[in-house]
């Protein structure tokens, strides 16, 4: 007797599921294992159990690192959150010149992050750029501004695509909600507080989730337009890992960082998902 | 009939739907779409000047004759080297992630087997392992297996690392697929191998070209992997092109720029003649 249906075996998952046990699960256990050893890159990594956890307490750039870290999380946080949902809002509108604008919108989402990097690192230079016009110059130069004109440059790259985001959850609203409280009188921002803010919440989790985790662990763009400069004042916590590890050549060390960090990022996402009770509310859409 | 319908009901809500809270948003949009704008041109035309141009009028001014040399110096400093193999790591990764990606989608969606249910929970939680914090054992794997230095040392963690999200959107796309369609097919007598060709492969076609794009585009522009991972001039991608270029002919910026719309290009190109599905393929997973 026949099946009743196909079942594609275990063989069809196989290579996707081996490929990321080497290349995805097993760095992860592989970081966790590293934490644990001394390793300058070359030879085999040295098992010095918890030296490098204990070294931790009295890493000076460490702690810089973490207050450097989270202001520039929470600068990004509250840069992008308002700008990318007003405009997601505001490009999910009927606008009649609306689609020539969103195209513009979008632009910085073609360009890599060393693209913008060197870019803004060339306007923002004090001599020859668009910063030579504007007061003394000094942007990326100054240690009181560059970490936030850091944080400008990651909103320039990142606001298109959580105003992507906003605009397509913004057009999934059902349109009898605005509708029935045009008839009710709602104009205006009484629409916008009333209904699209609360419509919106999973997609202002979810995108603050994504923004949060990313610059915890986000550091190329760092790299590429100050080094961590000048001094320490743009050194987040996955830039000094990086230094530590690929140019200091203590992998060892730079791996408990990494653990740091992904633990850290872990616990940041749970707390949001937690405390903004996202996994009770499966559906915001009840009763549309 | 469906078509009048839509049309009838649009017509009707048209005046709902004008929300006067567009105002506010819309200034801003105005506000940020400057910001957005004037390094776009920037980068646009100062790729067509000449370096004596730009130090002598400043980087706004328009050109006052056009230079196609920036573009043509591009190929004597290595960038076609650079193009290429952004291309083939393009390519490899996003052939890979798809060439696995689907059959295990494929036998996810289709076995009910609990290691299969395992492993999409495994790649579930792959998506919350950001690639900054495993680099360390990514060096060492790669190292280990003799392949520093080489373009395949990128792909094969670029893909593992985007294979989360690929496995995420085809199994969603797959689950639209209506079982009956299945059934019938194996009714008439065929294989798991050819409900796959003839079945999953051209109804999948939305997602895999959503996941392709998603993939190919992390890949074109990735900076971390080609960083940590090659080192030679002849096995540089694009990314790391335009550091280079920046940190030893940083003084060119008409060069740098050229250079910067030069790795832009090919996603230009694909924003212009397919912007549809550019944009979902960078909301990929995302489209709740």
């Amino acid at each position: 007797m026949k099946a009743r249906t196909e079942r594609p075996g275990l063989g069809w998952a196989a290579p996707a599921v081996l490929f990321f046990a080497a290349f995805g699960i097993l760095p992860v256990i592989g970081v966790v294992y590293l934490s644990f050893t001394q390793w300058n890159g070359l030879g085999d990594p040295q098992w010095i159990g918890t030296a490098n956890w204990a070294a931790m307490g009295s890493d000076a750039d460490l702690f810089n690192g973490i207050g450097k870290t989270v202001t520039l999380t929470v600068v990004s946080w509250l840069l992008q959150t308002p700008l990318a949902l007003l405009i997601g809002v505001w490009a999910a509108g009927p606008q009649r010149n609306r689609a020539v604008l969103s195209t513009l919108f979008f632009l910085p989402l073609l360009l890599s992050t060393a693209a913008i990097s060197v870019t803004f690192v060339a306007l923002l230079d004090p001599n020859f750029g668009l910063a030579a016009s504007w007061g003394d110059g000094n942007f990326l130069g100054s240690p009181e501004r560059a970490l936030y004109v850091i944080a400008f440059v990651i909103a320039w790259q990142f606001v298109p695509f959580h105003t992507l985001l906003y605009q397509s959850a913004t057009r999934q609203i059902p349109r009898s909600f605005f509708e029935a409280s045009a008839i009710d009188g709602a104009t205006g921002l009484k629409q916008f507080f009333h209904i699209t803010l609360p419509q919106l919440r999973n997609t202002i989790i979810a995108s603050s989730v994504l923004m949060l985790v990313g610059s915890l662990t986000y550091f190329e763009m760092i790299l590429l337009m100050t080094n961590g400069g000048p001094g320490t004042a743009t050194r987040v916590l996955p830039l000094h890992m990086y230094a530590k590890g690929f140019v200091g050549f203590d992998m060892g060390y730079a791996s408990a960082l990494a653990v740091l960090l992904v633990a850290a990022g872990a616990a940041l996402s749970i707390v949001v998902v937690r405390s903004t009770g996202y996994h009770r509310m499966s559906s915001d859409r009840e009763g549309a | 009939m469906a078509v009048l319908t839509v049309t009838a009901h649009a017509r009707k809500t048209r005046p709902a739907r004008r929300r006067t809270v567009n105002i506010p948003a819309g200034i801003l949009s105005a506000i940020w779409l400057a910001i957005v704008a004037v390094p776009i041109y920037f980068v646009v035309i100062t790729g067509f000047r000449t370096p004596d141009a730009y130090t002598e009028n400043g980087p706004l001014d328009l050109p006052t004759s056009a230079t196609l040399e920036n573009y043509t110096s591009l190929w004597g400093l290595g960038f076609a080297t650079y193009l290429t193999n952004s291309l083939l790591v393009t390519a490899g990764t996003v052939a890979l992630v798809l060439a696995v990606a689907l059959p295990a989608a494929y036998a996810i969606v289709r076995n009910p087997n609990r290691l299969l249910r395992l492993s999409f929970g495994v790649f579930l939680l792959g998506l919350a392992i950001p690639a900054q914090a495993v680099i360390v054992p990514i060096y060492l794997i790669i190292t280990r297996l003799q392949m520093y230095d080489s373009l395949a040392a990128i792909v094969l963690p670029s893909a593992a690392f985007s294979l989360p999200i690929a496995i995420v959107v085809l199994t969603s796309t797959l689950r639209d697929i209506p079982g009956e369609l299945y059934e019938a097919m194996t009714m008439d007598g065929a294989t798991t191998r050819r409900v796959f060709t003839r079945l999953v492969l051209p109804l999948s076609r939305p997602g895999l070209v959503s996941v392709g794009i998603f993939v190919g585009l992390g890949a074109w522009n990735g900076f971390l992997f080609p960083l940590v991972l090659t080192q030679s001039d002849s096995q540089r991608v694009l990314p790391l092109g335009l550091w280079n270029f920046q940190s030893q002919y940083g003084t060119n910026v008409p060069g740098l720029m050229a250079a910067v719309v030069l790795s832009a290009l090919p996603v230009l190109a694909l924003y212009l003649f397919g912007r549809r599905h550019l944009l979902s393929g960078l909301a990929a997973g995302f489209g709740k």
